[in-house]
């Protein structure tokens, strides 16, 4: 079970008090009518599926927020986590490896 | 005292008899005894029948790796238990054993045939024997296979033991408590750090325990491990006996599973059998050891033939010799020891069979003075005996010349083909693994957590340098800890250093083809097996495993994997650490399903939430159905009435007068602020804008692809205030859809969402007389303007309430919301105003009749999240004006709008006959199987106009009104036709009544 640290709580806690909410940093258009069926086909459902470094999001259950985590898919390891409507983070060296 | 054991000798209790039966038969051992040790002192090694080929099987090692002696134990009813290891359970008083997978006797067994027929069941058999004719698959071949093979049979009954699960967090877990382990904590005890030690065996010590003669500081191997517990002890540490680290999860979580009653004569009542631990450690110490490998030779299976090893262990660990003429064939020096402590005690060694050409002087030594001959170059190429192993034939070796071999009678084998440092925990962690050529093993290398390895588990042999080992790994484990302490020195006499070769299977002047030299014990898989892999195109061990089995059965390959590798290497033409080790994965031994369960199991595996007005329903008679987390009142059955006369009864009542009921597990959600009108136009398909004070709506939520998510009535009660309910199971989704978008899509909007599910409780009144039984329990509500589709903060009863002017039956209808705590005033309080109009509770089936009579939808039962407002003819509950709300975009989806959809109509059987729900519709009953089915029956009842009714979605159902359909039904077709939802009072007349 791994250990996710809320952004908000400012505390680190076991992952049974997370869920996983997607892919992060992917808005919602202002204005979905301005968009071709296709833009917003891959709006719906295009994710980036990635192989090791992923922005996305997560909702801790106690506090009840969202926020947004950068996780490696191979190693499962938390490289950081970040509140909502925050700026993507960096990839750090650990993550580039 | 039994045949096989020595008097005096071991850790065994000789004056503690403990009685025992196997397979009916009673024996007696020790206090201290496993049942294998048991059954070798009393000179049983037949303990088993293999898998595939019902191999006669004796014990083959001393430990949790066994593969063969599997057996089942039974302690009462409902407690018995397959394949346990008969080298791991211990004796009690009145332990019931018995083996497996025999018939009809273990000595006699006709599925043994199989061993004659073995050209049958080679590698991959599945895949190819049974292939013709197809219809002989389902009916002969593979029931007769399946129940020929297989290990123990599963129980049936509900297990009546309790089990327990605890959380512990931890400075130091170090993880096997032999000589490394040992030392390792000892290291990490010395500056207060929290440690934990932890084995799966009944007594600490390791191999120290199967090694007596071995001495530590100037104190016997025995006695030094005795004091260094109560070292442990008194320093504090947490010594924890019978646990198995099962597994190695992230961040240094590793579970650990402790047997806590299986050992004991009388268990405490009460007492949990067994107890899970999740443990947290800030920094683990892996102490596992190594396990010894089996040499690959013809016949290398038969009873009899064990581990080296293990025979040393079953003489100083129980005192029990497992033969009186043991041979012993090697390619590593570990089994000279063995040999000589088994002559020591009495045996006569046969002869110790080497298949390396020079051995060390001093064994050579050793095997002299105890006039046993060493046989050095030579390989074993096959043995004899039926139920137990007769002889061993060896034969010289020169090159690759296999030399003309001799008999050496025996009555029991001890093999040893070196050792395999115990990976499976460090696998776990996705640690990589370096092959170590010198000892043609596969070692530890890179680390993905904070975790030392110590000892034999990373390939040291010789406990001067396993301890020096695990005491430096404590050491570094405490600098981890960022504690300082000193580094230790051991001293030890009479060490057991040694080294040895690794080998393919061994040579023979036989036909190899024919050769039955086993690798993976448990599910019978033989060199040739892997061999045949490869030739068929096998390339990845990962395809060699699936294909053979190797490595598959419950023992997880702890023997076999590495020689299964070496093969399939030499196969390949390619060096082990090209070809790769299998993936080892939790558990690391086989850990009972009550383990893991722990607390979670009948009443407590999850909550129940239950409504104010629950013990009311319960008082009168209801029958509860389960409904998200809910119990919930399903019907009320008078005396003598099944459930399809209840809710008729109930239906007639509500459509007659007026009928009651508990709806407080309705989802309710408060939205609040400022924008809240702007939230909800944003979130639900309707216009909210226009909406006044005092009114409500019904409300439909999409998903962003444009699919029906959820459904409900809001009332606006205020410019700045949504009462929102949604579907009882939808409840806790909703909220944190709303949530998510309010958090992460509009966090500019000001509005608070709260959820007020459990702080309403809600009771719906419906039928033609609920108005006027309602109205004078009502203060502060304008009768005159509050028509149907209406909300009021008053007070009902006296008691504080929201109260709602809606239906979801089709009669004039009200939902009464007061706190919580009054629920149940309330019910009752309307129970008796409503007596004069025969007021009749119902329960959740009535319910859905009547909405379904009115074609009201459920979301999640008429709706399945492939349907849109359109498909189920809600358009109407679109706001087209509005320019965005969640999942608009989707629904000019070209898929979205394509014509054929299923869309959701009313079906009328013709001969009257209630259909099921989810049976298939097809268009033409005569068209060949498989046929097209256009869609499927969502919801059908019985109803209160004397004929049943269903709902349907179907491929383009709205142009299809008044057509024919078909139902094929396993006992005939039905007929259908198609029809509106809208089943009763299309007009809404009783709604404005």
């Amino acid at each position: 079970m791994l250990l996710i640290h809320c952004p908000y709580c400012e505390d680190t806690l076991p992952e049974l008090e997370f869920t996983y909410a997607g892919e992060a940093h992917i808005a919602r258009p202002a204005d979905p009518s301005a968009l071709s069926d296709d833009e917003w086909r891959d709006f719906l459902f295009i994710r980036t599926n990635a192989r090791g470094p992923h922005y996305e999001r997560w909702r801790h259950i106690g506090c009840g927020r969202f926020f947004n985590a950068l996780r490696d898919t191979v190693s499962d390891r938390f490289l950081t986590t970040y509140k909502a409507g925050e700026a993507r983070r960096p990839l750090t060296n650990e993550a580039a490896e | 005292m039994s045949r096989y054991r020595i008097s005096g000798k071991g850790r065994v209790d000789h004056s503690a008899p403990v009685s025992f039966t196997f397979d009916g038969k009673t024996y007696r051992g020790l206090r201290g005894d496993t049942v294998a040790s048991a059954l070798l002192a009393n000179g049983v090694h037949l303990m088993g029948r293999s898998f595939k080929y019902h191999r006669p099987r004796g014990a083959v090692s001393a430990g949790s790796e066994e593969p063969n002696a599997l057996i089942g134990t039974s302690r009462g009813k409902g407690q018995f238990e397959p394949n346990t290891r008969a080298t791991v359970q211990e004796l009690r008083d009145g332990l019931v054993t018995e083996s497996q997978n025999k018939w009809p006797h273990l000595s006699f067994d006709i599925g043994a045939v199989n061993d004659r027929a073995y050209m049958l069941f080679s590698a991959g058999f599945y895949y190819k024997t049974f292939m013709w004719p197809k219809s002989f698959w389902d009916k002969i071949y593979e029931p007769v296979i399946r129940g020929a093979a297989g290990l123990g049979k599963s129980p049936t009954e509900v297990d009546p033991d309790r089990y327990a699960s605890r959380y512990l967090h931890t400075d130091v877990l170090v993880i096997g408590a032999g000589a490394a382990g040992i030392a390792a904590a000892l290291s990490a005890a010395q500056s207060g750090a929290d440690v934990t030690l932890v084995d799966e065996n009944a007594e600490m010590g390791g191999s120290l325990l199967s090694d007596p003669a071995v001495q530590i500081d100037g104190k016997p191997a025995w006695d030094w491990v005795e004091a260094q517990l109560a070292r442990l002890r008194a320093a504090g540490v947490r010594l924890m006996t019978r646990t198995t680290a099962i597994g190695y999860y992230h961040q240094n979580m590793v579970g650990l599973c402790q047997r806590l009653t299986d050992h004991l004569d009388n268990p405490p009542a009460n007492a949990p059998r067994e107890r899970m631990w999740r443990v947290r450690a800030e920094q683990v110490v892996l102490a596992q050891g190594a396990l010894e490998k089996p040499l690959v030779f013809d016949g290398n299976d038969r009873p009899g033939v064990m581990l080296a090893g293990a025979a040393q262990t079953y003489l100083h660990k129980y005192g029990v010799k497992v033969g009186d003429t043991p041979a012993v064939v090697t390619s590593h020096d570990s089994a000279y020891f063995a040999a000589f402590d088994l002559a020591d005690s009495g045996a006569r060694v046969a002869a110790i069979i080497d298949t390396r050409d020079a051995v060390r002087p001093d064994l050579l030594e050793g095997a002299r003075k105890r006039g046993i001959q060493v046989l050095s170059g030579h390989t074993v190429t096959t043995t004899k005996g039926r139920l137990r192993v007769k002889s061993v034939r060896a034969n010289p070796v020169r090159g690759t010349h296999v030399g003309a071999g001799r008999d050496i009678a025996c009555d029991c084998l001890l093999m040893s083909g070196g050792w395999t440092p115990s990976l499976h925990l460090f696998s776990h962690t996705k640690g990589s693994l370096g092959w170590d050529a010198g000892s043609n093993t596969f070692l530890p290398d890179r680390k993905t957590e904070a975790c030392e390895i110590a000892g034999a588990g990373r390939g040291l042999w010789g406990y001067e340098a396993v301890l020096a080992d695990g005491a430096a790994a404590g050491l570094r484990a405490l600098e981890g800890l960022n504690r300082a302490g000193h580094s230790a020195a051991f001293t030890v006499a009479n060490d057991r250093p040694g080294t040895g070769v690794t080998h393919t299977e061994l040579p023979t002047d036989g036909n190899p083809g024919k050769a039955k030299a086993f690798i993976d014990f448990q599910n019978d898989v033989t060199a040739k097996d892997i061999r045949l892999a490869v030739r068929e195109g096998m390339r990845s061990i990962e395809h060699v495993k699936r294909y053979t089995t190797n490595g598959m059965a419950t023992d997880q390959g702890k023997m076999s994997n590495i020689n299964g590798l070496m093969i399939a290497a030499d196969a390949l033409g390619k060096q082990p650490p090209q070809v790769g080790l299998t993936t080892f994965r939790p558990p690391y031994t086989p850990t009972s399903f009550g383990a893991f369960c722990g607390y979670l199991r009948g009443d407590t595996f999850q909550l129940t939430r239950k409504t104010p007005i629950d013990p009311w329903a319960e008082a009168n008679g209801a029958v509860f159905e389960p409904v998200a987390q809910w119990r919930r009142a399903w019907y009320f059955p008078k005396a003598g009435e099944d459930m399809h006369a209840a809710v008729l009864r109930e239906c007639k009542a509500t459509r007659a007068s007026l009928g009651i009921f508990d709806a407080s597990t309705l989802g309710k959600i408060e939205v609040a602020g400022p924008d809240a009108v702007e939230f909800m136009n944003r979130m639900y398909t309707n216009p909210w804008t226009k909406l006044q004070p005092g009114r409500c709506r019904y409300g439909l939520l999409l998903g962003e692809d444009g699919f029906i998510r959820d459904d409900g009535v809001i009332g606006r009660l205020s410019p700045d205030l949504f009462h929102v309910t949604t579907t009882t199971g939808g409840a806790a989704r909703v909220l944190t859809m709303m949530e998510d978008y309010l958090q992460t899509e509009w966090p500019d909007l000001d509005v608070w969402l709260t959820s007020t599910t459990e702080q309403w409780a809600t009771v719906a009144l419906n039928g033609p007389n609920a108005l006027k039984m309602l109205k004078p329990l009502v203060e502060g509500v304008d009768w005159d303007d509050f028509p149907h589709m209406s909300c009021a903060e008053c007070t009902v009863a006296g008691l504080p309430a929201r109260l709602f002017r809606l239906s979801f039956t089709g009669e004039v209808g009200f939902e009464v919301n007061v706190p919580a705590r009054h629920g149940l005033t309330l019910w009752t309080a309307l129970m008796e105003a409503g007596k004069p109009y025969d007021i009749c509770p119902y329960g959740t089936e009535t319910m859905h009749v009547l909405r379904a009579e009115k074609g009201y939808i459920i979301v999640g039962q008429d709706t399945d999240g492939t349907v849109t407002p359109q498909d189920a003819g809600l358009d109407w509950a679109i706001g087209k004006a509005k320019k965005d709300f969640v999942g608009k975009r989707s629904l000019s989806r070209p898929d979205i709008v394509a014509k054929g959809r299923k869309q959701l109509v009313g079906l009328l059987t013709e001969d009257g006959s209630l259909l099921q729900e989810g049976a298939q519709i097809v268009l033409d009953p005569n068209q060949p199987k498989p046929m097209k089915m256009v869609g499927h029956v969502t919801s059908s009842y019985q109803s209160t106009m004397g004929h049943p009714i269903a709902m349907a979605v179907i491929e383009g159902g709205f142009d299809k009104m008044g057509e024919t359909v078909f139902i094929p039904m396993p006992d005939g077709v039905r007929k259908a036709r198609i029809t509106s939802t809208v089943f009763y009072d299309p007009d809404n007349a009783r709604l404005k009544a």
